[in-house]
């Protein structure tokens, strides 16, 4: 056995969870354990106490609301990539979630675990802040729902409080009929840790005016941050250089050095993939006819 | 702490810490040694089993957590004892071993893939075995048997699964109405089929 002891218990209400959590300063939470098993395995993590919240089904599920979708935390990323509300609503997800893992850890890993995990390369925090989801979180006071660019703050830095769990994420999803998405990663192999990935969702209208675009860009920094682009809405496609907005856009970039890519490098290639996912983007967005889907 | 597993469709008992994986559990209370012990953090994929179907990572789950699921591992696959499953069989007669230490990851890996898909094309298999390491094969071989299995498969008059056809469990995340999360109906203690 290669984890340090510890106490396991499996609340059956997010309430009693919440309780536990709140009670017990060195409780963590295990939901798919993708990440967290690991980090036991090597003693970078010792709780006390592992509080499993993964069967809690008023934590799990995928609902189209109004304006946006929702995701339960629990839910595991393999339900995400099968799932016919996100086919429909949200494109940018299901394009980011085949960079998730391998197969076998997406049977298994969560949503609101990747979420919560805050790795500065993973995709799924980066789609949230691209499309500016919101954070739904509990604690034994409330629960409350907080912008994804202010519930990272940092590499595996969240506003969470010990405490609190995050038990959703709403996905806002764009009303106009005519919206496209890319996604672009550079990494050492697939599935591995992104050292640079991009992601774009654009809205044009019926002559081709871009509406709306947001482009985030994961891996270069401590987290993943949104790109202005609102220099491209407002104008056709054809005048601009998607490029040079880009590049503007990702200048002044604070990028990380490690073994695997300097910050220059990830800086250029920052640029490079924010440009192509936008340019699929827009590509996609025009191949749609105009009648709502 | 008791837990009862299912295993290979029978029910066992073990009596475990919490921080003992599922792998170890299988490998040492159920003395089901196939499923192999490879770098037990996630990474190689030699601990593969199935969990209701679909192929996950016995060293990154504690055998506390897992109570309630189908566990199927390699001595689980062949019909009868001395048998091959056709899987099984297509990785020998295409040479898809050599040390045979990925082996058991492998084959349960692609039982899953041709469950859900009896015609996969060459990218659907190497995507589906991207999380099985293997240091002997080249991986051109294990390809190649899974392409086989499937031809085989295809031809078969017999029953696609004998374990059990997975259904798509995990299609049925949506919630139908408004306002609730979807997952009340299935997965977990008190609801549907656990």
């Amino acid at each position: 056995m290669k984890p340090a002891p510890f106490d396991y218990v499996r609340p059956a209400s997010l309430a009693e969870a919440c309780e536990v959590l709140a009670g017990d300063e060195d409780a963590r939470i295990i939901a798919g354990g993708q990440t967290l098993i690991p980090m036991l395995a090597m003693r970078l993590a010792r709780p006390a106490r592992l509080v499993d919240i993964l069967r809690l089904n008023e934590l799990r599920g995928i609902r189209s609301d109004d304006d946006a979708i929702v995701i339960g935390a629990v839910t595991r990323q393999v339900e995400v990539e099968r799932s016919e509300i996100i086919q429909r609503g949200l494109p940018l997800l299901l394009k980011a979630l085949p960079w998730v893992g391998h197969p076998p850890t997406r049977n298994r890993g969560t949503v609101g675990g990747s979420i919560a995990n805050a790795d500065p390369s993973a995709e799924i925090p980066l789609v949230a802040v691209t499309l500016g989801a919101e954070i739904e979180i509990a604690n034994p006071s409330g629960r409350m729902g907080m912008p994804a660019d202010e519930f990272f703050i940092g590499p595996m830095l969240t506003s969470v409080m010990p405490g609190d769990c995050v038990t959703a994420i709403r996905f806002p999803v764009w009303a106009h009929p005519r919206v496209g998405t890319g996604f672009h990663e550079v990494s050492a192999r697939q599935s591995d840790f992104a050292f640079v990935a991009a992601a774009a969702q654009v809205a044009i209208d019926d002559a081709g005016r871009c509406i709306d675009a947001t482009l985030g860009i994961g891996g270069v920094g401590d987290r993943a941050l949104r790109i202005d682009v609102t220099a491209l809405v407002g104008k056709e496609v054809a005048q601009v250089s998607i490029s040079d907005v880009v590049r503007a856009g990702t200048a002044d970039l604070e990028a990380s050095s490690d073994l695997h890519a300097t910050a220059d490098y990830r800086r250029r290639v920052a640029a490079a993939l924010g440009t192509r996912a936008l340019e699929d983007a827009f590509a996609e967005a025009r191949s749609r006819n105009g009648a709502v889907q | 702490m008791k837990v009862k597993l299912n295993v290979n469709k029978r029910v066992r008992e073990a009596d475990v810490e919490p921080r003992k994986t599922l792998l170890d559990t299988l490998r040492e209370d159920l003395m089901l040694v196939g499923s192999h012990a490879g770098c037990e953090h996630g990474v190689c994929g030699a601990c593969t089993v199935l969990i209701d179907g679909e192929p996950s990572r016995a060293c990154l789950m504690f055998a506390v957590q897992d109570d309630g699921y189908e566990i199927t591992t390699i001595e689980g696959l062949a019909a009868a004892p001395g048998e091959l499953s056709i899987v099984q069989d297509a990785f020998c007669e295409t040479h898809g071993l050599q040390c045979g230490y990925c082996t058991p990851g492998m084959i349960l890996t692609a039982h899953a893939l041709l469950t859900r898909n009896d015609a996969p094309s060459r990218d659907d298999i190497v995507e589906a075995i991207s999380g099985n390491i293997c240091r002997c094969t080249g991986y051109g071989q294990i390809v190649e048997a899974v392409e086989f299995a499937a031809d085989r498969l295809r031809k078969t008059n017999a029953p696609r699964d004998p374990l059990r056809a997975p259904a798509d469990e995990a299609g049925k995340a949506d919630a139908s109405e408004k306002g609730v999360l979807g997952g009340a109906h299935i997965h977990g203690p008190g609801g549907g089929r656990l």
